[in-house]
């Protein structure tokens, strides 16, 4: 029994339609972050930014180092306090009780290396405030599904670096948490890890979290997230749905595979010209005209045999470098 | 309410598990096991060499005697310890015989005046200990005494009838118009002892709250622990909890020295304490614990031991709550260093200042340390013994709590924000800065 064409397009027409009602923004939206501003002594690590992220989705918070992710971060968990503007969770403003239920991944994170994991991931699911029988359950569970679970009773400094940060994965989603804030997660995660990561983390959103992570590494923004933020400098540079924010960031720029001579025409610009095998040749052309493709063809088709013709759509690391390289101030 | 109480729950029982956390991984480390019990041992090591050597190294002296004056026969009597040979030989016969014999040493009697009485001399292969130097002068200056009386026509025996000896009772009037017997002795050793302690229980338990936060902060735990509790809580968790570890070393070592001691006693026997008893400065000792003991009813023990549970645990929460502040402003052990020295130096006045309290427990001095919560909890546990105030002892308890409530706000100030840096070079002026951000 194989699967049938049609059970394929409908997937796709499923997906498709549930990025459309995000970018619409109907689905609630989970946290409000409403003109938040924080200054460390001389120093602005936050101005007046204001965003919303949607439930049940998977947001990126990027930006180059030092921009000011951790701190936005670290404001939401209440771990520092804003000099300026409010965080709203469900639209109730956040506290110290509903910073105990976000599942919270830090940049900086370790184990207590004496603790053996049980007991430290007891302690730590304690104070989420999980029963101790409920703890030991879970954690089983998650060791299990790890494959730790005959570390037990391991110390923590006999863990591997891999190891220790399963243990810490476990330590932030061991309770369950609706919303799950990890910073920089990949980062210090060996690939098999980090896919190993990437995969719970899909899951988690697939049973209905949402997952706001911060990264400067853009490779996994496109295969993770539905929407975006990008910080630099401590200001919001862009933000809103991953679809939406390529569509807008197209320059009209193609790449064609042809053979013949390119008429030189004031319309477009050849940016640059490899050659193929035989005659074939690709080129890089950007059209200044802000009409349908199909204009750009007609042009063309006088003069050269067109094998192959698409839009080229900037990747989100392309957006990422032309907003935050200095010549783009 | 209700809603109150319940948020007041939720906290306690968050700051409770941080609480038996901290208390449980040290209590169950080998170190705190080891150190429980080698203190008693070594405490009872302290008690018991110097009664063992006392008794096995003095032994069996033994001095030959020449006595050129005729006046000095018969006065060294040996006993079991000492014993002592009267000789006629020739002092440079002697002398040069004496390398030889099996000796301690040769005292040498010249023919002397009784109104200038010179020349005495004690020759040893080695330096003689002070105490069988002033036992054998003891012995030369009381004959010659006796023989001068006697020169001048008086009696002994007359002599010695008039001989006096006094001890001064010492009783303390207390308002209610009762009279009770004190002993400055005993207060002294128990204001020792507990100033010692306390000392040593800020200082110890204090720098383990330190290395808490240090360890915390540069395993990077801190960070997963602080998105479910809030700084303050987890400073107050870790501060308690060593505390509590800090009580349970106190109370095994007092019940592991109480059962070492009783086991030593056991040792050395009634014939042990016997020859110790023969020893003259030993029985010097005995007496001193004696008066000592039977002052212990003198000293209000109640008032002492709950004043130095008191004391104990606010000493600790002052200087353990600057401690963790300390930590949390440090990357590292050595990073700490720069800001020990100005934390510890109240109680290290304190301690140096214990002898200027003996002096006048009662002083201005003696006071002032005492009502000042930096040095209070040493500096009173000192003055308690010899009798304080209630009034002196209710506004020192008090400034106590306030100055710890004090210090504890200080460091929740600072350690809020130190506990999230790394590697910044962290000098008074930032800890100054962490302690003005505003919350």
């Amino acid at each position: 029994m194989g699967i049938h064409p049609l059970s394929l397009i409908f997937n796709r027409n499923m997906k498709v339609s549930k990025s459309i009602e995000t970018t619409k923004n109907k689905i609630l939206d989970l946290i409000k972050i409403d003109h938040i501003s924080k200054a460390y002594s001389g120093h602005q690590a936050l101005s007046d930014i204001s965003l919303t992220i949607p439930d049940k989705s998977i947001f990126g918070l990027l930006g180059p180092n030092g921009a000011g992710k951790t701190t936005l971060i670290r404001i939401i968990t209440k771990i520092i306090q804003q000099d300026q503007g409010k965080v709203f969770l469900n639209e109730e403003e956040i506290s110290y009780d509903l910073v105990r239920k976000i599942g919270y991944l830090p940049e900086e994170r370790g184990l207590y290396k004496k603790m053996k994991v049980g007991e430290q991931l007891i302690y730590l699911s304690q104070l989420k405030g999980l029963s101790r029988t409920e703890a030991v359950k879970r954690i089983k569970m998650w060791l299990e599904k790890l494959d730790l679970k005959s570390w037990w009773n391991k110390n923590v400094e006999d863990l591997s670096k891999g190891m220790a940060q399963k243990v810490q994965f476990i330590a932030t989603v061991v309770h369950e948490p609706k919303l799950l804030i990890l910073d920089e997660p990949f980062s210090g995660f060996d690939p098999v890890n980090a896919d190993l990561i990437k995969n719970e983390i899909l899951e988690l959103r697939d049973k209905g979290a949402t997952i706001i992570f911060s990264t400067h590494r853009m490779e996994s923004v496109e295969e993770l997230c539905d929407n975006i933020a990008l910080i630099n400098q401590s200001k919001k540079i862009l933000d809103g749905s991953v679809k939406q924010i390529k569509e807008e960031h197209k320059q009209g720029q193609y790449i064609i595979d042809y053979m013949g001579t390119l008429p030189i025409k004031e319309s477009f610009d050849v940016l640059n010209q490899t050659d193929l095998e035989g005659d074939l040749k690709r080129a890089h052309i950007k059209f200044h005209e802000a009409s349908k493709p199909n204009d750009l063809i007609a042009q063309l088709i006088g003069s050269v045999q067109l094998f192959a013709f698409s839009e080229k759509i900037p990747t989100i690391n392309e957006i990422f470098i032309s907003k935050v390289s200095p010549s783009h101030e | 309410m209700k809603f109150l109480f319940q948020k007041y729950l939720q906290v306690m029982n968050k700051v409770s598990l941080i609480i038996f956390r901290e208390y449980l991984t040290r209590v169950k480390k080998k170190s705190f096991i080891i150190a429980t019990f080698l203190g008693p041992i070594l405490m009872g090591a302290v008690m018991f060499l110097p009664t063992y050597f006392a008794l096995n190294t003095q032994g069996n002296q033994s001095f030959q005697v020449i006595d050129e004056s005729g006046l000095m026969g018969a006065v060294f009597v040996s006993d079991n310890e000492v014993s002592y040979e009267y000789i006629s030989t020739n002092l440079d016969i002697a002398k040069s015989d004496l390398l030889e014999n099996d000796v301690d040493g040769l005292i040498y009697i010249p023919e002397f005046e009784l109104n200038e009485p010179q020349g005495f001399a004690l020759y040893g292969a080695s330096n003689q200990s002070i105490s069988t130097l002033s036992s054998i002068e003891n012995t030369l200056e009381l004959h010659i005494e006796s023989l001068r009386l006697s020169a001048s026509g008086l009696d002994k025996e007359v002599i010695d009838s008039f001989e006096a000896n006094i001890d001064l009772n010492t009783i303390n009037l207390s308002n209610s118009g009762g009279e009770q017997e004190s002993s400055s002795g005993a207060a002294t050793i128990i204001g020792y002892i507990a100033s010692f302690m306390i000392y040593m229980f800020v200082f110890i338990y204090g720098a383990m709250c330190m290395r808490g936060v240090i360890e915390e902060k540069s395993s990077r735990i801190v960070e997963i622990v602080l998105s479910s509790v809030k700084p303050f809580e987890l400073m107050m968790g870790k501060v308690i909890g060593i505390a509590m570890v800090g009580l349970t070393q106190f109370v095994l070592w007092i019940l592991l020295t109480g059962g070492i001691s009783m086991l030593i006693s056991v040792f050395l026997s009634p014939e042990a304490l016997e020859m110790g008893a023969a020893n003259s400065e030993m029985s010097s000792e005995a007496d001193m614990m004696a008066t000592a003991l039977s002052a212990l009813g003198g000293i209000n023990m109640t008032l002492v031991l709950s004043s130095f549970l008191f004391y104990f645990i606010g000493g600790y929460f002052l200087y353990g709550a600057l401690f963790a502040a300390i930590g949390s402003a440090s990357d590292s052990d050595a990073d700490a260093q720069q800001f020990m020295f100005p934390v510890t130096a109240p109680l290290i006045i304190s301690i140096i200042s214990l002898s200027l309290v003996l002096q006048d427990p009662h002083g201005s001095v003696s006071f002032w340390m005492s009502i000042i919560p930096f040095t209070s909890p040493i500096i009173m546990m000192m003055r308690i013994p010899f009798g304080v105030a209630p009034w002196e002892l209710i506004l020192s308890m008090f400034m106590l709590i306030l100055g710890f409530l004090f210090t504890l706000w200080i460091a929740g100030r600072i350690y809020r924000v130190g506990i999230l840096m790394h590697g910044t070079k962290v000098n008074w002026k930032i800890l100054a800065k962490w302690f003005m951000t505003s919350d």
